[in-house]
């Protein structure tokens, strides 16, 4: 108990003051889940709201089957992009495996369900009175759609924060695709199993502290968000 | 022969209602005059708000066809439909605000055309007498105060043809006369307007003609005292409940 105890002052201190390695590895964490939210975003908002926005046959379906895949497993995205990008793989070419690039392509793959899939159900809450409104005020359709993303604004932020907590907390893409090499593509989620089973539990408690304090900050924008 | 500014051709529309198909309108034939205030009349599942939203090019028929201005809505393209949509406006029973202020609100219709003018927003506010209320929260509004600026919302577009449902059902006697008022000085400025109402008064003070609809058809149409002295539709629909 005394071992951990005093890991965790260490963790502190490494926090405290700024410890080259942990700003590095934070900020690179940061920079790489920001980015494949980015990424993921603008993909999926537009596609939530074709979705929408379009009746088609097997609508329902397809909605499901993005529902489902809101828990898939993130070693199998990792399995599944790590087949795409490897130099024999139809993307190969492109050089993406073990690259920050590669772990933003896999964690915006990963979060995509989540993104559209709750796009979807933001867009289909708000009253299909605006719709006509909007239609009976002269909009086309284009800014019917924009209107209606503007009324479910705060839903849809809310999924793309969702989005960037589960791209910032997983493991498997990260340590598939980056290959959690130091000084590249060494992430607070891969540093944290790699010091742990190396027994350095001081940086280990930092980083995951410091994962602890972003999913919080998340949270609270979250809630924010969604007006809580 | 003048032509008809609105022409209604064997207007048919069903829709699905649970499990089976409902036919909401059964063959409308009718003509509207620019200028001319018509009212619709009918009891609640007539097909008043079907009719309206029929004429708003806002859901496509399952038959017939509707002529606007000499133009054939029947199977014109977006572009023509978004044209003809751009000449009119219309004003729901239960109308929603947009997010945002009163002003942003009012003006969404300039907007989306590519305009912005603060001026006639002021107007139209003035008009529905809510004059200063272009900063306020559209989703702190009443009920009443909703209606207003919805009606605001379609004026300041100046549209050629106003469609409005239930305009004054939502209101207090004194808006609702003010209402009326506006809609009186509309059709002194050429402007077509169509009102589904439940308020008779309003149709025998406003309506150059009245449309009875009942079951999906129209059953009675013409002048206000012509229509409340048929005794036949008296009898069938209007003046128990409504109280001619």
């Amino acid at each position: 108990m005394q071992e951990i105890w005093g890991g965790f002052v260490r963790a502190i201190d490494l926090i405290i003051t700024l410890n080259a390695q942990v700003v590095e590895i934070t900020t690179r964490s940061l920079y790489i889940s920001l980015s494949s939210a980015f990424l993921a975003a603008v993909i999926c908002v537009p596609l939530g709201g074709l979705i929408e926005f379009h009746s088609f046959r097997g609508k329902k379906i397809l909605v499901n089957l993005i529902q489902t895949l809101y828990s898939l497993p993130t070693v199998t995205v990792g399995l599944i992009v790590f087949l795409l990008i490897s130099r024999s793989g139809p993307l190969g070419s492109l050089g993406l495996l073990f690259s920050p690039w590669g772990m933003v392509f896999g964690q915006a793959i990963l979060v995509s369900p989540i993104m559209i899939g709750l796009t979807v159900t933001a867009l289909a809450a708000v009253s299909p009175q605006i719709k006509d409104t909007a239609r009976s005020l002269g909009a086309t359709e284009i800014q019917i759609i924009v209107t209606v993303i503007n009324e479910a604004r705060q839903a849809v932020m809310a999924a793309v924060l969702l989005g960037f907590g589960r791209a910032l907390s997983e493991v498997g893409v990260a340590m598939m695709i980056g290959g959690n090499i130091r000084g590249y593509t060494r992430v607070l989620t891969t540093s944290i199993a790699l010091e742990t089973s190396m027994g350095n539990l001081e940086l280990s408690m930092a980083l995951g502290m410091i994962l602890i304090s972003i999913s919080l900050v998340i949270n609270l924008l979250l809630n924010r968000v969604q007006g809580r | 022969m003048r032509m008809a500014f609105l022409e209604i051709t064997d207007l048919r529309k069903t829709a699905r209602q649970g499990q089976s198909l409902v036919d909401i309108l059964k063959g409308i034939n009718l003509t509207v005059q620019r200028g001319e205030v018509l009212a619709l009349i009918g009891p609640t599942g007539s097909g008043k708000t079907t009719l309206l939203r029929q004429i708003g090019l806002l859901d496509g028929p399952t038959g017939g066809r509707i002529i606007f201005d000499g133009v054939s809505m029947a199977g014109a393209g977006e572009r023509a439909l978004l044209q003809a949509r751009r000449r009119m406006a219309m004003v729901f029973q239960k109308p929603v605000m947009f997010r945002g202020s009163v002003q942003g609100n009012v003006s969404f219709g300039l907007k989306v055309r590519g305009r912005n003018d603060g001026e006639r927003v002021r107007s139209a506010l003035h008009a529905v007498g809510l004059s200063g209320y272009e900063e306020r929260d559209a989703a702190t509004l009443s009920g009443g105060e909703m209606q207003r600026i919805a009606l605001a919302r379609a004026l300041v577009l100046q549209p050629e043809l106003l469609l409005l449902d239930e305009p004054t059902a939502n209101l207090d006697p004194k808006s609702a006369k003010s209402i009326d008022g506006i809609i009186q000085s509309l059709a002194s400025e050429n402007i077509t307007v169509i009102m589904a109402t439940h308020n008779m008064q309003q149709c025998r003070k406003l309506a150059d003609r009245v449309a009875v609809l009942l079951g999906g058809r129209l059953v009675k149409l013409g002048r206000p005292d012509e229509v409340f002295g048929d005794r036949e539709v008296c009898d069938q629909m209007l003046c128990s409940s409504d109280g001619i």
